[in-house]
């Protein structure tokens, strides 16, 4: 075995490269260029070999690639004894993994079975002077950020989805694609029966979210953000409470218990701004508010508060939009 | 008894809307906060309160903390539990996640026998969402995380539907850990009857020593964790702009603000 490594897991999902997978080899080729360490990246599925050069563009100088029926499905236990294996053989000094909600499944069972540690849904990871990876983690409900150290090898960490910089590919860039076969695939006691539905919409990619909560009276006002989100070209968000009316679906909700989003635009509406809600929307890039209540906590997390009534505020503003747009000033998208 | 032998893994941690955070310090003043039982724990009671009445069994239910988390097992009881064990002992704190899922994996070894193996996805608290996995890989057994429905639960097998962002269908052979959302159903409410009842309930105390049987202490607590917090860091919201309108231009301003953006896109 040739040299140390960072590895870095790339998450698949019916035979396509999850893009978190990108963004943390960006993220491993930093830390490997501090550290004097190769990037290695390890991708298991069914039919995924031709992909795998995707990830030297990306920045690994090395893929391996488990290519086998057997892992056509997403079942933690197998992929578990897989990853299991290949980390025993290369001890690389640090495993990256996506704190998708599949990777933050497996991610555990990985660490269990190594007897290492595991830091959750990182943020940041950084070097310190003396050469230690430090891993910077948000906690209790996004109110701290923690750093972590870890004492074992090898050093394990998830990372949230959007963190990271995405790298410009580099088609040009040279490596080496491994393509094995597992020697054991241990699938004991799961068995994937399929895809019951496909989320509605897919929060965490979105650019503008136009977000409501308990300010709304009624499920059909619900309407008055779609619209808005719809002349943005956005999707809507919701706070918990609207979920739990069954007012929307889960894919909708936008916090500790819901989603994590990081958008170009968040725009809360009749939303107070409590703790678990700021846990899913406060890495946002711009943050505006509306809200009656001049004291909600949501203002002091807001860029633009809007002290109003959003029944009476968002109508205008829409209507304000459409006017511009009309006169064909703005490029409004999606509209 | 031929019924389900299920186990719960809960936690205590402060009420998240009221803990104060010190930004000078880093501090977490847990003592500014009234202690509950971590939200996503009552849904996995609740899941498993409901496998008792529906196919019977027993519920126990099993917590790691310091000697005040015995209120949360109490009120795990008055919602209908029927056995509660504290893992307490300065040896066992400090834990990570690691040395915490090595205790609650031990204790339930020390059981005997079980079925099934609930707890809620992650805790306000840690944020983690890791011990449940690592609990399944110590035991051995298979597990499904971000489980929402729950669909059949047969003498050697379950299925659920597990939420990876897209919804999938997993049908997991027992035992077997499951990790739940708060979409998996609404928690029931103790009675004040029940909570009475469960004032007077025993709750057993159980230290590292054990769990010597099947874990030694130095795996265990601070000593046996792999990861060391160094540093605590409160961010504030100060970076935000915090510009606020009122009344008539504030629609232009914000439709201003809107289409330079958005333009750009």
């Amino acid at each position: 075995m040739s040299g140390k490594g960072i590895l870095v897991y790339a998450e698949t999902r019916e035979s396509e490269i999850h893009p978190i997978s990108f963004e943390l080899l960006g993220k491993a080729r930093e830390i490997a260029e501090k550290l004097g360490l190769e990037v290695w990246s390890v991708i298991l599925g069914s039919g995924i070999s031709d992909k795998a050069s995707q990830l030297i563009h990306y920045g690994a100088d090395r893929v391996y690639a488990y290519d086998d029926e057997r892992l056509r499905d997403l079942n933690v236990v197998a992929y578990k004894s897989v990853l299991v294996d290949f980390v025993r053989e290369m001890k690389p000094e640090i495993f990256l993994i996506g704190a998708t909600p599949w990777g933050r499944s497996l991610a555990p069972r990985i660490a269990a079975a190594l007897d290492t540690g595991l830091t959750a849904d990182c943020i940041d990871l950084q070097v310190s002077e003396d050469g230690k990876l430090i891993q910077i983690r948000p906690a209790f409900t996004g109110n701290i950020l923690a750093h972590i150290e870890t004492t074992s090898k090898p050093i394990m960490t998830t990372i949230r989805y959007r963190v990271m910089k995405l790298p410009e590919p580099d088609p040009s860039r040279r490596g080496e694609v491994i393509v094995r076969r597992p020697e054991r695939v241990e699938a004991d006691g799961v068995r994937f029966l399929g895809k019951v539905s496909e989320r509605g919409v897919n929060l965490a990619d979105a650019e503008i979210i136009v977000a409501g909560g308990k300010g709304l009276k009624k499920k059909e006002d619900l309407r008055i953000l779609e619209e808005l989100a719809g002349l943005l070209g956005g999707v809507v968000g919701v706070s918990r409470p609207l979920v739990e009316e069954g007012w929307i679906s889960k894919d909708h909700q936008v916090g500790f218990s819901g989603n994590t989003v990081k958008p170009r635009i968040y725009i809360a509406c009749g939303i107070s701004g409590s703790p678990q809600h700021l846990a899913g929307m406060r890495d946002s890039g711009i943050i505006i508010a509306v809200n009656t209540d001049p004291s909600a906590p949501i203002f002091r997390h807001a860029d633009y508060g809007v002290v109003a009534d959003l029944y009476e505020f968002i109508p205008r503003l829409i209507s304000f939009l459409r006017e511009v747009k009309g006169h064909g000033k703005g490029s409004v998208k999606g509209a | 008894m031929e019924g389900f032998r299920i186990v719960v893994l809960i936690k205590q941690v402060p009420d998240i809307e009221k803990v104060r955070f010190d930004v000078e310090t880093g501090r977490v003043d847990r003592s500014s906060a009234p202690a509950e039982t971590n939200p996503f724990d009552l849904n996995a009671l609740e899941a498993a309160l409901q496998i008792k009445e529906r196919c019977g069994g027993t519920v126990t239910v099993i917590s790691m903390g310091p000697r005040q988390a015995e209120s949360s097992l109490k009120d795990a009881i008055a919602r209908g539990a029927d056995r509660a064990i504290l893992l307490t002992d300065p040896r066992l704190a400090g834990a990570d996640t690691i040395a915490t899922a090595r205790a609650l994996a031990a204790a339930i070894k020390k059981l005997g026998g079980f079925d099934l193996i609930l707890c809620g996805e992650k805790t306000v608290d840690g944020d983690t969402g890791q011990v449940g996995p690592e609990v399944a890989e110590l035991l051995g057994i298979p597990h499904a995380a971000y489980v929402c429905e729950l669909r059949e639960i047969s003498r050697d097998r379950v299925a659920v539907v597990s939420d990876m962002g897209d919804k999938y269908l997993y049908e997991l052979e027992l035992p077997a850990l499951l990790t739940v959302t708060r979409e998996l159903n609404t928690p029931r409410l103790p009675t004040l009857k029940d909570l009475l009842r469960a004032k007077r309930a025993g709750i057993e105390v159980w230290t590292a020593d054990d769990l010597s049987e099947h874990v030694p202490a130095n795996m265990l607590g601070y000593q046996g964790s792999r990861t060391r917090v160094v540093k605590v860091v409160i961010p504030s919201a100060e970076h935000r702009k915090g510009i606020i309108y009122r009344g008539e231009d504030a629609v232009e301003k914000i439709a201003k603000i809107l289409l330079s953006e958005v333009a750009a896109i």
